[in-house]
């Protein structure tokens, strides 16, 4: 077990590498996007994926399928990268980002993207959807799960707020928040903007068991996605302490990275370090 | 007789959920007056109060389409789409999801509420978004039959319902076709196309109308989105006048649509009978369409002034 638990994070690891690449490719060919917001997000992403998430390439609406919305819709690039690892897009789909044909809008589409389920780009939604898929699986007598990855800065939104109240009165074991702590939003830091104070404390007490991690520690996040599964008196948040930009130096807690596209010559020094 | 659009719209619900297990129903705490109480009864399980949430409740039905249900979602058509119209925007109709939208207590039917609880302008901030389909039953009976073929139909769409009782003028063998509007009354020379409590106001007008010799035909326009363009055309071919009646703002309503198909494919005389461009105000229902003019009067007078254009 512990064996296997090894060879899917080495896998993870090696998944998020091309991830990140993929990531700068888009954003770089497209000459926008939101590369800081993408790679703080790519490693949890990297391991729900590989390990936790049942979803078939093959059949991308499967009945059965677990839940991922990505609710800071911005960073779609790395849910477009993670679905090109995972067979779902193919590679030479990067091309197409922002671009008027194909099938990689700048924001998520759920009309024409396969394994993307929930159009986003307008903050504060995601998690309600997550939670509307949760209750009807529970009618449903079905194990599936629901994930959303919601954006710090995404928390001053009070739908949010709304939503973590819904899933903690209908006691949603099956949904399971990310909150991608990486301190920085589009003006600045979430603390010159606006603080969000002792995070763990405020969804505590609206009723959800709440996991603090490093977003980078392999370890520490697949150990608690499968706490957050195991845990059945209701919702869990995965608070994960993430830095923007993650891998690529020059992007690292920048907040200039939010939305900026690399040059030619950052590319090929960004793509160096991955590699 | 007269029977309230929402007592029509909670049995049909309650039916339509013997039949389909596939609906659930979500309320924001308005379930006692949205009448969705019925359905809590007959299905707790597939009945869900979100509380006073607009937003989230938006966002839990389209969670539910996507886990292929077929959500109704129910709240007080001022505040579903005031504090929830991103939420529709992007993760109802964007997402192409087939969310029913259902806003209660519409135009004047709140009276003494007063203004904030009068929704006059619903129609315009769902007419526009792409994808929508919007619904208004003329009467109770009518609202059954929508409320049936919105379960049936797949997409986007909304329903506004009324809260207090208002005249039956349809049998329960009239058709009812999303997209396809009925002609309640025929003549030749002004064409009146309503929608709701309007219609009944519309077909007092055209008796009024009738001692002067005037023969209106009436167009009940019961869904506003897809309008039906081609009983619209075929009415103004013979009439080439046309006046419409909402119980809604004159600006991107019902009369907004018809002005909007007119005057680009065949312009004639118009006139739009709705609230003028102003809140309502604390009264009762008869009082506030005074007050806003949703009278047969001015239907009547806006008649003979298109006629005089023609
Ligand atoms: C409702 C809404 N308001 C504003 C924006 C514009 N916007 C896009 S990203 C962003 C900052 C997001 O910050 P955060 O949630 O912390 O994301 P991250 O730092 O992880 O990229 C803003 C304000 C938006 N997309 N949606």
């Amino acid at each position: 077990m512990v064996h296997n638990k090894q060879q899917e994070i080495m896998k993870s690891k090696e998944l998020a590498k091309n991830m990140r690449k993929n990531i700068l490719l888009m954003t770089h060919r497209a000459g926008g996007g939101h590369p800081g917001g993408c790679l703080s997000a790519t490693d949890i992403i990297a391991v729900l994926y590989k390990c936790f998430l049942r979803v078939d390439p093959n059949n991308p609406s499967w009945v059965g399928r677990d839940y991922f919305f990505l609710s800071k819709g911005h960073a779609v690039p790395a849910q477009y990268a993670v679905l090109m690892e995972m067979g779902f897009l193919a590679k030479e789909e990067i091309k197409d980002f922002r671009e008027i044909e194909g099938r990689l809008p700048a924001y998520p589409s759920c009309e024409i993207t396969p394994g993307i389920d929930m159009a986003s780009g307008s903050l504060g939604q995601g998690l309600s959807i997550a939670n509307g898929t949760a209750l009807a699986a529970r009618l449903n007598n079905s194990d599936q799960r629901a994930y959303v990855m919601l954006g710090d800065g995404e928390l001053h939104e009070g739908q949010v707020w709304e939503a973590m109240m819904t899933a903690a009165h209908f006691k949603l074991n099956n949904v399971c928040a990310i909150v991608d702590y990486n301190k920085l939003q589009l003006d600045g830091s979430i603390d010159e903007v606006k603080t969000l104070g002792d995070l763990n404390a405020k969804w505590a007490s609206f009723g959800w068991k709440t996991i603090e991690i490093d977003g980078h520690d392999y370890e520490q996040i697949y150990n608690s996605f499968a706490e957050a599964k195991g845990f059945k008196e209701g919702p869990t948040v995965i608070i994960a302490h993430t830095v923007k930009g993650k891998g690529v130096s020059f992007m690292e807690d920048e907040v200039g990275w939010h939305c900026a596209s690399p040059t030619d010559e950052q590319l090929e020094i960004a793509l160096k370090e991955l590699s | 007789m007269k029977i309230a659009p929402r007592d029509a719209y909670g049995q049909a619900l309650v039916e339509l959920g013997r039949e389909n297990q596939n609906i659930v129903v979500l309320d924001a705490d308005v379930a006692k007056a949205s009448m969705t109480i019925l359905f809590k009864e007959a299905f707790p399980d597939r009945f869900f109060d979100l509380g006073i949430a607009e937003s989230d409740i938006v966002g839990t039905g389209a969670g539910f389409a996507v886990a292929g249900k077929i959500p109704f979602v129910n709240a007080y058509a001022n505040f579903l789409l005031g504090n929830g119209w991103d939420q529709i925007r992007i993760s109802v109709c964007y997402a192409n999801k087939n969310v029913k939208i259902i806003g209660h207590n519409i135009g004047a039917s709140s009276g003494k509420d007063g203004p904030t609880h009068l929704p006059l302008e619903d129609i315009a901030l769902t007419r526009a978004l792409p994808g929508m389909t919007v619904i208004e039953a003329v009467d109770g009976v009518e609202v059954k039959k929508a409320v049936r073929a919105l379960a049936n139909h797949i997409g986007p769409a909304y329903l506004r319902v009324g809260r207090l009782p208002i005249p039956v003028i349809t049998k329960e063998e009239d058709p009812f076709e999303i997209g396809k509007a009925n002609i309640i009354r025929e003549g030749k020379d002004v064409t009146i196309i309503a929608c709701g409590v309007m219609v009944s106001k519309a077909l007092k007008a055209a008796e009024n109308l009738a001692e002067r010799g005037i023969e209106a035909e009436i167009i009940n326009m019961h869904t506003i989105k897809p309008l039906d363009t081609t009983t619209i055309l075929k009415s103004v071919a013979k009439t080439g006048a046309v006046v419409t009646a909402e119980e809604h703002t004159v600006i991107g309503g019902l009369g907004g649509a018809v002005a909007e198909f007119l005057s680009c494919t065949k312009p004639v005389p118009i006139r739009i009978v709705g609230s003028p461009d102003r809140f309502g105000v604390c009264g009762s229902y008869e009082e506030i369409h005074e007050v806003l003019g949703l009278t047969p009067e001015n239907i009547v007078e806006s008649s003979t002034t298109v006629l005089s254009l023609k």
